[in-house]
């Protein structure tokens, strides 16, 4: 092979690299081992690891411990799910068109919302689509943000604004809240949206109506992000006003994974669809009157319309959209009603444990879902890290995402959480 | 077959002058070249159009074009029934499929326009 380049060498391959740039000796690396030895290697580098399936976890923000039945896995697991990526001509995939359908007609019933778009990265890129597509639809471009809203989304919506295409006010938060009157402040004839989040970052529920009318009132759109998890027990976004409705997937069958691939879901009011983000899949007949799906709305999308093309998001998490198709089907209505139920009876159970101890106390008096933050009285790096050293992870660590909140832990309680757990880990973090 | 009564341009809408108001719309070449249409986004009553600027666009199946106002004025009427029917500018280009009712703002830019005869040559010289 050399000799057919002209080389006699594998050193003469790069002559082109400047000798002063060249390391010169081998690298420095241990010699090779079998097969079973790197095996027993990495198992004991995995081992060390302290995944949320081997703790007791209380902490959400954004990712949280929910049980994902068995048959999501059965499902998602099947090679022409798992393994195929979409062809360029899609509607050879009715499979994965049809899932992506399911997906968004059970994204329409839980939002409330008309249209639902094929599935965006996660809740955070979902919720910044939402903020362009309310300054396109309005043709203004400043959007007031609640600073509620979860801290990360707020960065990559910032991110986005730092091109310019947007400009981004946010919004102050008192007792864990965004309040109406100061967002009227923020809100003028420029405003293309305000954007919330319910229940907020804080696990409180906003005053949805006040917020919507307020957006309405100044022509703007009303963007509302929820936690899916909750959809069978709250009243839809829709019913408060809502134009736009995204959120974060995760609960939906979704395991944590170290923190992804998350899956945002994005939906609005029909009035708005061609201005939507995102793969849109369309029921129809074929040229036999047999049914079909397709994508369809396609001229919104950057391979037809380029730069004026409604995102530059042209794919999807279609295997996330799975999990969360297939953990709709299997729970039902009735059955993500009972998760949210158990989530925020939980939840409120800890919160009154925690606070009867003495050795939490309460920042916030809203009221609240599945999620609450706690100030606690003493250190809290060394609290979080001794209790997950006994199992347990002692929800997140507010001062760790922002100085401001030092101090404050956000627990998340989940359906999984047993009373016999809970009242464990009061028992232990009240011991430290 | 484009009508000889209208004034036409290279981006292919057609105006159709009565009195100090002209109806616009796009020729029988360009409904044919897009094939059958699917949505047509317009301006609404009082808003202003430049002559050469875009005003609105119009979208077939696979493709999506911008509209480019042949003359300078105010929209005095929308063509609404293209929001449920946009098909209509495949059926009757030069009659139901009209888009919009601009009252003139400059009634000289229609000189820069050509007849339907220059326009059919244009279109065969772009063939």
């Amino acid at each position: 092979m050399l000799s057919a380049v002209g080389a006699t060498s594998v050193d003469d391959l790069f002559e082109s690299v400047p000798a002063a740039v060249r390391l010169g000796r081998p690298l420095a690396l241990p010699g090779g081992v079998s097969e079973m030895e790197a095996a027993a290697t990495l198992r004991a580098l995995s081992d060390r690891n302290r995944p949320a399936s081997r703790l007791v976890s209380f902490a959400g923000a954004g990712c949280y411990d929910h049980y994902v039945p068995s048959i999501v896995d059965h499902v998602l697991r099947r090679p022409e799910f798992f393994t195929a990526y979409t062809p360029y001509q899609p509607e050879v995939s009715q499979g994965t068109l049809q899932n992506i359908y399911e997906f968004q007609s059970m994204i329409c019933e839980i939002t409330g919302m008309d249209v639902a778009n094929a599935s965006m990265y996660d809740g955070a890129t979902a919720f910044v689509e939402a903020a362009l597509m309310a300054a396109r639809t309005t043709k203004r471009d400043k959007v007031v943000v609640a600073g509620s809203v979860h801290p990360e989304w707020r960065v990559v919506l910032d991110t986005y604004a730092e091109s310019g295409i947007i400009e981004v006010v946010t919004c102050p938060v008192e007792d864990g809240l965004t309040a109406a009157a100061s967002a009227a402040l923020l809100v003028d004839d420029a405003t293309a949206a305000i954007l919330v989040s319910n229940p907020n970052f804080f696990g409180h529920f906003e005053d949805l109506a006040a917020l919507g009318d307020l957006a309405h009132a100044a022509g703007a759109l009303f963007v509302v992000s929820m936690n899916p998890a909750l959809a069978g027990v709250l009243e839809s976004p829709a019913s408060f006003g809502a134009d736009i409705v995204v959120g974060e997937g995760q609960p939906l069958g979704n395991a944590m994974s170290f923190g992804g691939p998350g899956l945002g879901f994005f939906a609005c009011r029909e009035q708005y669809l061609r201005q939507m983000p995102g793969r849109i899949v369309g029921r129809t007949v074929d040229v036999d009157g047999a049914g079909a799906f397709v994508l369809t709305m396609q001229t919104r999308e950057q391979h037809i319309r380029r730069e004026k093309a409604t995102s530059n998001i042209c794919s999807n998490h279609a295997l996330n959209a799975l999990a969360a198709a297939v953990y709709l089907s299997s729970v039902g209505a009735e059955g993500l009603a009972e998760v949210g139920r158990a989530c925020i009876a939980k939840a409120h159970y800890l919160r009154e444990a925690l606070l009867a101890t003495g050795t939490f106390d309460a920042p916030f008096s809203a009221p609240f879902a599945h999620e609450f933050a706690l100030r606690y009285t003493g250190d809290v790096v060394a609290m979080h890290a001794e209790m997950t050293r006994r199992g347990y992870i002692a929800g997140v660590d507010l001062g760790s995402i922002d100085p401001g909140m030092d101090g404050l832990v956000l627990f998340a309680v989940t359906e999984k959480r047993t009373r016999a757990e809970i009242d464990a880990f009061v028992e232990e973090v009240v011991s430290l | 077959m484009n009508p000889a009564d209208l004034r036409y341009d290279k981006e292919h809408e057609w105006v159709r002058v009565e009195g100090d108001t002209a109806f616009i719309g796009i020729s029988d070449f360009a409904q044919d070249q897009l094939g059958e249409v699917v949505y047509v986004d317009l301006p609404s009553a009082g808003d202003e159009l430049v002559a050469g600027e875009t005003f609105g666009e119009i979208e077939s199946v696979k493709s999506v074009s911008e509209l480019y106002a042949p003359v300078s004025g105010t929209v005095v009427e929308v063509n609404d029934d293209l929001d449920g029917s946009p098909e209509v500018i495949n059926a009757d280009p030069y009659g139901a499929g009209w888009m919009i009712k601009v009252a003139l703002g400059d009634p000289s830019e229609l000189d820069g326009l050509m007849s339907a005869d220059e326009y059919e040559a244009f279109v065969a010289s772009e063939a």
